[in-house]
């Protein structure tokens, strides 16, 4: 054990050298006087992590979830007590739901003042309780090395997630005793990975049977890193894949086994194999409700195979015929050595027509459509751009016409829905892949809520580029009160948009604007060829577009609208 | 006890014993609007780690749902439903009484039936004891209410698996 190892460390700096070990490379944050021995440790003591100073918390969280997505590996969020933790609260529910793996440091009231409602004191140990993964409130000094070596395992194995340690300053500025190398004591956690080999032969069995199957890749399958293993297993089957929002690069979109994303707006093609498969297999994806519309008709005459490293998932919204908990990768892995090629050919051309009949589609002439810029985007940066989106009707539409090719290429909120998220999440992807384009796709909306950052992008000169599908409307929800509330607006007309191209020059950024069809490509073009830091392209688009197909929320699949219904919609009863 | 929404469940986790804990698993229950009808938490053998009894109602479905995600929480060792397994389940209870001279006697009497300790008599109240299965305790409690039950206090079930099994 060198010096290092031994009583020259108070908390923070324990804490610093903790996470540097785990192999930390960035922490995102904003200083305050709770976390002050936590930040001043950062500075004295020798390490190589990279602190990049945010403007608001939520845009910090959601920059390590970016990072954490487009790279596989955790970044942290660092900030003070009382506001300072709780403006993470949505960058931490959004990595919960989607399950991202975050370290999340708290600077906290010294530990004599908690429960008195001291300067910014706040539980944020309780409050976060529901949206961690796991959480800590350190009492002890002498316990810090052990507690982030323990947070960063929970954070990153399994279902990865948010994981919160809460320092009050004296824990933190306390001298350390002991090693800063110490055994985890988490008895009550365990992850098995592989999948039980005779759940696995009957599957294949199940498999060799089906005459119309579909596979589900979800996000699991990227978090495994099982892309390769499921476009195997695809291909071996001659089963077509369709994958979630989520999911999104866990099987290649342009392959011609692909479906494309299904559910709420996905494609028809990918809808209609679900209404009429024999058998679907869901490769780590959790059937969400904007997947399963109403579950009790979804695949209800359908063989279900239900892969998912978290045990809690089993039946939680479909009840499966098998379940297989366990890795991914290693599932998909042993699986492909039991299964052979089936006779999928008419089922397979059927799907065809399906994809000539009913293709994604939209309109050039005329106002300037969202999924032409869109599209253009894609062509311009051949499908290999790290693309990041804000929550709406271009994230619907991104996901629709950015055919993502790759894993850990796209970077999107979905079961939490947080606006706000796309454009930091682009700046921690950035951060974490600075050799790749990066495009963040938001729609004006939700670029207001953290538009902040763009001081931080510019700081540090990334060259990603912010895409404003700019309607000033919720385009989303003013789509929703045309279908479903007669028409009648209410809260959605985004009266007061700054000149987002100004705006983006007063920090220095390039800006750029979009105004008719004719500009797309020239603009985007000048656009993707500056590198010398961030710019934003405002493009005007038209006010009142609606996104299709749509399956209304919590209906079954045979309700699907592929386009522009002429007739009054009812209200969806299920869901939201 | 509630049977409204299904029967009771007696369920039993083996926890760390840590701040907290009690806490996240009672956000399991309520997030799902499940009702916690009884609860009891003591150090188990090895003091490292707490023992919980739930008693909860509520249907098959939603409770293994519950169970499921009870058991990932880090700090809960195991979960299980112990209401279909050869355990002994058993509960404490205290119930005071008004009851004054003239009806001290029958009170006793009930009391003594049931094997119950009289724990406390006064001029004009009494509190008994009782422990044993909730059936029983539930019989006691209804033949107590013909005189003024004035207070009543129930551990709620602690259980334990027979034999070779493990709790």
């Amino acid at each position: 054990m060198s010096s290092m190892d031994q009583n020259v460390f108070d908390g923070g700096q324990a804490l610093v050298k903790a996470l540097e070990n785990e192999g930390i490379e960035y922490l995102f944050g904003l200083s305050g006087g709770a976390a002050l021995p936590i930040f001043d440790a950062l500075v004295s003591t020798d390490n190589k992590m990279k602190f990049v100073l945010v403007r608001h918390e939520q845009g910090g969280s959601h920059m390590a979830d970016g990072y954490a997505r487009a790279t596989g590996k955790p970044a942290v969020v660092l900030v003070t007590s009382g506001p300072g933790a709780t403006n993470t609260l949505t960058g931490i529910m959004t990595a919960q739901m989607d399950s991202v793996p975050m370290l999340v440091v708290t600077g906290q009231q010294v530990t004599g003042m908690l429960g008195k409602d001291a300067f910014q004191e706040a539980d944020i140990y309780g409050i976060t309780m529901p949206i961690v993964k796991h959480s800590y409130l350190v009492k002890d000094t002498d316990s810090i090395p052990r507690i982030v070596r323990e947070a960063y395992h929970i954070a990153t194995t399994g279902r990865p997630g948010p994981v919160l340690i809460d320092v009050p300053k004296d824990v933190s500025q306390a001298p350390m005793r002991g090693s800063l190398r110490q055994e985890m004591d988490i008895p009550g956690y365990d992850v098995p990975e592989e999948g039980d080999r005779d759940t696995i032969i009957k599957v294949a069995e199940a498999l060799s049977a089906a005459q119309r199957p579909v596979i589900l890749a979800g996000h699991g399958a990227l978090i495994a890193k099982a892309s390769d293993s499921v476009r195997r297993l695809a291909e071996r089957l001659q089963a077509p894949v369709t994958t979630t929002l989520l999911g999104k690069g866990a099987f290649p979109e342009t392959h011609p086994l692909a479906l494309g994303m299904l559910g709420m707006h996905g494609t028809a093609y990918a809808n209609k194999a679900i209404l009429e498969c024999d058998l679907i297999m869901s490769i780590g994806s959790r059937f969400d409700d904007r997947i399963v519309g109403q579950p009790d008709k979804f695949c209800s005459n359908a063989t279900v195979i239900h892969v998912d490293i978290d045990p809690g998932e089993r039946g939680k919204m479909i009840e499966p015929d098998y379940f297989i908990q366990g890795d991914a990768r290693l599932v998909v892995e042993e699986l492909i050595k039991h299964v052979t090629r089936l006779d999928t050919e008419a089922w397979l051309s059927r799907l065809d027509r399906y994809k000539v009949k009913f293709p994604l589609k939209y309109r050039k002439q005329g106002g300037l459509k969202m999924q032409h810029v869109i599209d253009e985007v894609y062509r311009l940066t051949e499908g290999k751009a790290i693309v990041s989106t804000d929550v709406g009707q271009h994230q619907m539409w991104a996901a629709q016409f950015y055919k993502t090719d790759y894993p850990e290429n796209w970077l999107s909120s979905g079961g939490a829905g947080s606006m706000g998220y796309g454009f930091p999440a682009a700046i921690g992807a950035q951060f974490g892949r600075p050799d790749d384009p990066v495009v963040a796709i938001v729609g004006d909306g939700g670029f207001q809520m953290t538009l902040c950052e763009l001081a931080t992008a510019c700081i540090h000169k990334l060259p990603l580029k912010v895409i404003v599908l700019n309607n000033h409307y919720l385009g989303m929800v003013r789509q929703w009160q045309e279908l479903f509330y007669d028409e009648r607006e209410s809260g959605v007309d985004l009266e007061g948009n700054p000149d987002f191209a100004k705006l983006a020059e007063s920090y220095g950024a390039k800006g750029f604007n979009i105004r008719r069809p004719g500009d797309v490509r020239r603009v985007l073009t000048a656009a993707l060829e500056y590198n010398d830091g961030p710019c934003v392209i405002n493009a005007e688009v038209e006010k009142a577009d609606n996104v299709f197909p749509m399956v209304p929320a919590g209906n079954p699949y045979e309700d699907m609208i592929i386009e522009a219904p002429t007739v009054k919609l009812a209200k969806p009863a299920g869901s939201t | 006890m509630s049977t409204e929404n299904g029967s009771i469940h007696t369920l039993s986790a083996l926890v760390a014993n840590k701040p907290g804990v009690l806490a996240r698993i009672a956000q399991v229950f309520a997030r799902r609007g499940f009702n916690i009808e009884s609860l009891v938490v003591s150090p188990a053998a090895d003091g490292a780690y707490s023992r919980m009894t739930i008693g909860t109602t509520g249907t098959q479905g939603g409770l293994g749902q519950i169970i499921a995600q009870v058991n990932k929480l880090v700090d809960v060792l195991h979960c299980y439903d112990h209401t279909f397994d050869n355990a002994v389940v058993r509960e404490l209870a205290l119930v005071k009484v008004a009851v004054g001279a003239d009806e001290r006697t029958e009170a006793l009497q009930i009391a003594q039936h049931f094997g119950c300790r009289t724990e406390d008599l006064t001029e004009d109240s009494m509190i008994v004891m009782a422990t044993g299965a909730t059936e029983k305790i539930d019989a006691l409690v209804s033949m107590l209410r013909k005189f003024s039950v004035v207070e009543m206090v129930r551990t709620g079930k602690v259980v334990m698996i027979r034999g070779e099994g493990s709790t």
